[in-house]
């Protein structure tokens, strides 16, 4: 007997978070053990863990994967990755449906995108991270009534010359917006 | 030994500690380190959330800026080590990739062929490229007496590493019984911090790092030893705020391995940074350290 292991018996849905995800053919592989879900730090917040996500994948269920919380509880740790039995890229998977959600105006009960894009806005102004600018701005912007609470860690961190107040910036910015433009360019997914 | 070096944007300011560190642990090994000329930021997760290509594009500058001399770069950064290994990686393996980000580069001037540089991890470098012989030779203060716990996060050890242990992690661990500290065997050495998640959903942050503490304080541990920048503000910045988060009273210095390591290399604590975190490590050190001469003249 052959084993369907061919994502053209897989959904739309399927196809295109294969597509989106570098390696992502392994997700063809997946048995439902569940495994991801066990290791994730923040598996009991998620509405759905991976494991369930992949089902509601395969079963073409776009706009319930594309909304759920599961990915944005994602911080990168990688233990599901490291111990999915099948090799499944699983935090790359994670990012995948980010940026799917993103994309598609599906990512709005969380402020992970607004401190994505403070964070890169800083990044192609002066070619590096400015943290002070970073929390300042994403405070302000997104969660003003939290900020008196920073203020005693934002001094701490002052007095020990831990928090510039002004950016550095790299020589040869422009490059670096021109990589970034031409790579906006292209666009896609490889 | 001559390496080129990618410090990444947190050891210019919140890790300023670590940068200081690991300059002068280096000097001290004889490890010589050439900051790459205009680095640029690797993103962290922060571009992988929004773009993969502009991702991609963004670290493998970085790769590029390499000369033909530099063929291996020093990340001390958990997550700068993490993207640059990633890219590599991501180009050799992925032909279509490999194309577009270098399409992308060359708006720059620039191209990559992946494999030419070797990333490598400060911890890696020092426990495979010194050793444990040259180690202990250049110990000039034994750390006996003083408990340590070795935390190594993620993004190091997974899921990239070629060099130790994705789920138990030892190399910082035998670093330091080389140099005499008493290594404690804690069962959360590579369990998460939280991430950026301190900034966006500030309960699920503060249950993993309680975790950590908790586990830390459990198996009397005098000090945490990070080896990431992000592992480093999330346990010592936070620590308070978690402390009242759950009526605890933590009292946990957070320093970065390399700090430590210093000392042991005779190095004061000012020339390593010690001091700038904000529970303070200097006076635990001090007194294991007091207690040995103590324990040597009775």
């Amino acid at each position: 007997m052959v084993t369907d292991t061919h994502s053209g018996h897989r959904s739309d849905f399927f196809r295109e978070v294969i597509a989106d995800t570098p390696g992502g053919e392994q997700l063809v592989h997946c048995l439902q053990c569940g495994s991801c879900g066990g290791s994730c730090p923040n598996g009991a917040d998620m509405q759905y863990t991976p494991r369930a996500i992949f089902a509601m994948i395969n079963a073409n269920r776009r706009a319930e994967v594309l909304s759920a919380n599961t990915m944005w509880c994602c911080v990168s740790c990688y233990f599901c990755t490291t111990r999915c039995p099948q090799q499944i890229p699983i935090t790359e998977i994670m990012y995948a449906l980010k940026r799917r959600a993103i994309a598609e105006g599906y990512a709005k009960d969380t402020d992970a995108p607004a401190l994505a894009k403070t964070f890169t806005g800083f990044v192609e102004d002066y070619g590096r991270s400015f943290e002070f600018g970073l929390a300042s701005r994403y405070y302000f912007f997104n969660k003003p009534l939290s900020m008196f609470k920073l203020v005693p860690m934002g001094l701490s961190m002052l007095s020990r010359g831990r928090m510039h107040l002004r950016p550095n910036r790299i020589r040869q910015v422009d490059q670096l917006r021109a990589i970034i433009n031409k790579a906006r360019e292209i666009g896609g997914t490889p | 030994m001559k390496y080129a070096y990618y410090p990444g944007c947190s050891l210019e300011s919140g890790s300023a500690a670590y940068d200081v560190s690991v300059r002068a642990v280096s000097a001290a090994l004889g490890i010589e380190l050439e900051e790459l000329d205009d680095w640029n930021c690797c993103g962290a997760t922060e571009y992988f959330t929004q773009h993969e290509l502009v991702a991609n594009s963004v670290i493998a500058r970085n790769l590029a800026l390499c000369r033909k001399d530099q063929q291996q770069l020093v990340a001390p950064c958990a997550a700068c080590y993490l993207n640059l290994k990633k890219t590599d990686h991501l180009m050799a393996e992925h032909p279509e990739m490999r194309r577009r980000v270098n399409e992308a580069l060359a708006a720059g001037g620039l191209h990559y062929d992946p494999g030419r540089v070797r990333v490598r991890h400060l911890l890696d470098l020092i426990y495979t490229d010194i050793g444990e012989a040259a180690l202990r030779a250049k110990a000039v203060r034994s750390l006996k007496g003083l408990r340590v716990a070795p935390y190594y996060g993620c993004q190091v050890v997974r899921p990239l590493n070629g060099f130790d242990n994705p789920e138990y992690p030892m190399k910082m661990d035998e670093m330091f019984t080389w140099l005499g500290a008493e290594v404690v065997d804690y069962p959360v050495k590579a369990h998460c911090c939280g991430g950026h998640m301190t900034q966006i959903t500030e309960d699920a942050a503060f249950e993993l790092i309680r975790r950590l503490l908790d586990s830390a304080v459990e198996y009397e541990a005098d000090l945490i030893l990070c080896m990431c920048p992000m592992c480093q503000l999330n346990l010592d910045a936070y620590q308070a705020r978690v402390s009242s988060h759950f009526n605890k009273n933590f009292q946990m210095p957070i320093i970065f391995f390399t700090q430590l390591l210093g000392v042991a290399l005779g190095l004061d604590f000012e020339q390593v940074g010690i001091g700038k975190e904000i529970v303070a490590a200097g006076p635990i050190i001090q007194a294991r350290l007091a207690a040995q001469t103590a324990g040597a003249t009775a």
